[in-house]
């Protein structure tokens, strides 16, 4: 299926640049200074807790790119904190000098004027919008996909929910006067590959979807900070309700094109089959694709932890988490008896229809023994969970009601 | 909303140089070494694989994936060359997909039966 036009090799002296550059990290050992987490979650055992630059000790999935996922304890509130929020490159290496005084956004291609903004312009030239909007990766809980699949293993931690202060990307094309016959955007970072002939990581909209999300933002800062650095320093895309895919970090050019944006990415990459699911038969063929987007409901029970034991005839608090694609959660019910019956739970604060609303109920096990703990949400236009997962080849868009064990003792 | 002199001391592996205007122009990091835990299994061809494979990823890309058989490490290790533009000849892409095949096939998979999983287009990246 992969049948573009054949990328150069990579050349002897990249090649020699790799190798100089692997043999560099492999020197060091980190085994002394990682600890291993918590062996009770198949996808997460064994896996070392790290410490990345800006951030509190996370999850390592790959240390080359970097990939890191978030303990879902940080959960438990609705905004997850900055040195706590997951981290996705699909390339090595990810930016590590920075340089302000030369980082330009650059908005060009089928425009009447292109701009080009320092850091200090786009903060200054336009009124600034905040909203707060869950990130999850596409293929967040990949590592649960049965049959499995290959891809990145993910846990449930490749996701988190922060407060994104930028500017609308409608502005800045309003500013640029996109021109009639504008079809798609393509939104750049600055992040290279270390070879020419890997594919640099670009993602489009097309221009009718930005037409209809005011939303869209290049945003500069996250929880009132500016971005880590791993999470897209100085200027990401924020596409709030759509998977990650498309948040563009490190961003650098904007393209309006006339024509749909030839990119792996996008051609190759990141797409689910066109079934409304997103989803099809393992033994299926897929037939036909379409670009990955809007988030599926998903929700998640943070405390009581998988396997805690609670005291009999006493009330526990249960709580947790809950997010859409942007319509908002409209409720979240729990179930112990494994869906036979559901109780409603209090949501709690609404910070907006993109942003991960925090749940809790009082539930008292009445007899000593185990339970199954289930919950699922529905959103403000009757989009739920199911109770079988949905499959698809590339692990993309779980959202199986989620279940915990726990005993009452 | 900016940080202290103070705060940045206490944030490892990143230094700040103070340019001209009072927000710090240059931001580095420096990155950790490679996950030292996620060994490649000793066995025929495993060389191969330290110099091609590691070169451009860390292990923790192999050693995480779900077993599987020659057939579908060949379609990965094809992927890296013609996608990613990886620079591995047909023999050295021969000896890696033995190498996989042996160390992380499904003989090695605790022994639950598993659906075929179909042909498709798509690939997680």
């Amino acid at each position: 299926m992969i049948s573009r036009s054949s990328p150069a090799p990579l050349s002897r002296r990249h090649f020699l640049f790799l190798v100089g550059a692997a043999t560099t990290v492999a020197s060091a050992d980190l085994s002394e200074t990682v600890r291993a987490f918590g062996a009770e979650d198949p996808i997460l055992a064994g896996r070392p807790l790290v410490r990345y630059p800006e951030k509190t000790e996370l999850i390592l999935l790959t240390s080359r790119p970097p990939q890191l996922e978030t303990p879902m304890s940080y959960f438990e509130h609705a905004i997850t904190p900055n040195e706590a929020f997951y981290v996705r490159y699909h390339t090595f290496p990810p930016p590590t000098d920075i340089d302000l005084s030369t980082w330009r956004l650059r908005l060009a291609g089928h425009v009447e004027r292109p701009l080009e903004l320092s850091l200090d312009g786009l903060k200054s030239e336009f009124s600034p919008t905040r909203l707060v909007a869950v990130n999850q990766c596409s293929g967040n809980s990949r590592g649960r996909f049965e049959p499995r699949v290959f891809g990145g293993q993910w846990g449930d931690g490749a996701m988190g929910n922060a407060e994104w202060t930028g500017v609308r990307l409608q502005d800045l094309l309003r500013r640029a006067g996109v021109k009639t016959g504008a079809v798609e955007i393509a939104f750049r970072g600055f992040d290279d590959p270390a070879a020419p002939s890997i594919p640099h990581f670009a993602k489009s909209l097309t221009v009718n979807m930005v037409a209809d999300s005011p939303d869209v933002l290049v945003a500069y800062e996250m929880n009132g900070q500016p971005l880590p650095t791993l999470n897209g320093f100085p200027a990401r895309l924020v596409v709030p309700g759509w998977y990650a895919t498309y948040w563009v970090k490190h961003l650098a050019e904007i393209t309006v094109l006339d024509h749909e944006f030839d990119s792996f990415w996008m051609q190759k990459a990141y797409r689910i089959p066109a079934s409304p699911c997103g989803c099809v038969e393992p033994s299926a063929t897929v037939a036909r694709t379409v670009p990955i987007n809007r988030m599926k409901v998903r929700s998640f029970i943070i405390s009581p932890k998988e396997g805690a034991r609670v005291p009999v005839g006493r009330p526990v608090g249960v709580k947790g988490i809950a997010f859409d694609g942007g319509d908002g959660i409209a409720d979240v019910e729990i179930s112990a008896d494994d869906g036979s019956s559901w109780r409603r739970t209090v949501l709690g604060q609404d910070l907006g229809p993109y942003s991960f609303r925090e749940w809790s109920a009082a539930w008292t096990p009445t007899q000593r023994g185990n339970y199954s703990l289930l919950v699922r949400a529905v959103n403000r236009v009757g989009e739920s969970q199911p109770f079988e997962a949905t499959w698809n080849p590339s692990g993309y868009m779980r959202n199986v009601i989620e279940k915990i064990h726990i005993t009452a003792v | 909303m900016r940080r202290t002199a103070l705060g940045l001391l206490l944030i490892p592996g990143i230094a700040l140089v103070l340019g001209a205007s009072a927000f710090p122009q240059v931001r580095s990091i420096e990155l950790p070494a490679d996950n030292a835990m996620a060994e490649l299994k000793p066995g025929p061809g495993v060389g191969v694989v330290r110099a091609q494979c590691v070169a451009c990823h860390s292990t923790d890309y192999i050693v995480r994936q779900p077993r599987s058989d020659a057939k579908r490490w060949e379609s990965e290790v094809k992927k890296m060359i013609s996608v990613y533009g990886a620079p591995i000849g047909d023999a050295d892409a021969k000896v890696i997909v033995e190498y996989l095949a042996a160390a992380y096939g499904p003989a090695q998979a605790n022994a639950t039966k598993e659906k075929k999983p179909s042909k498709s287009g798509t690939e997680a990246p």
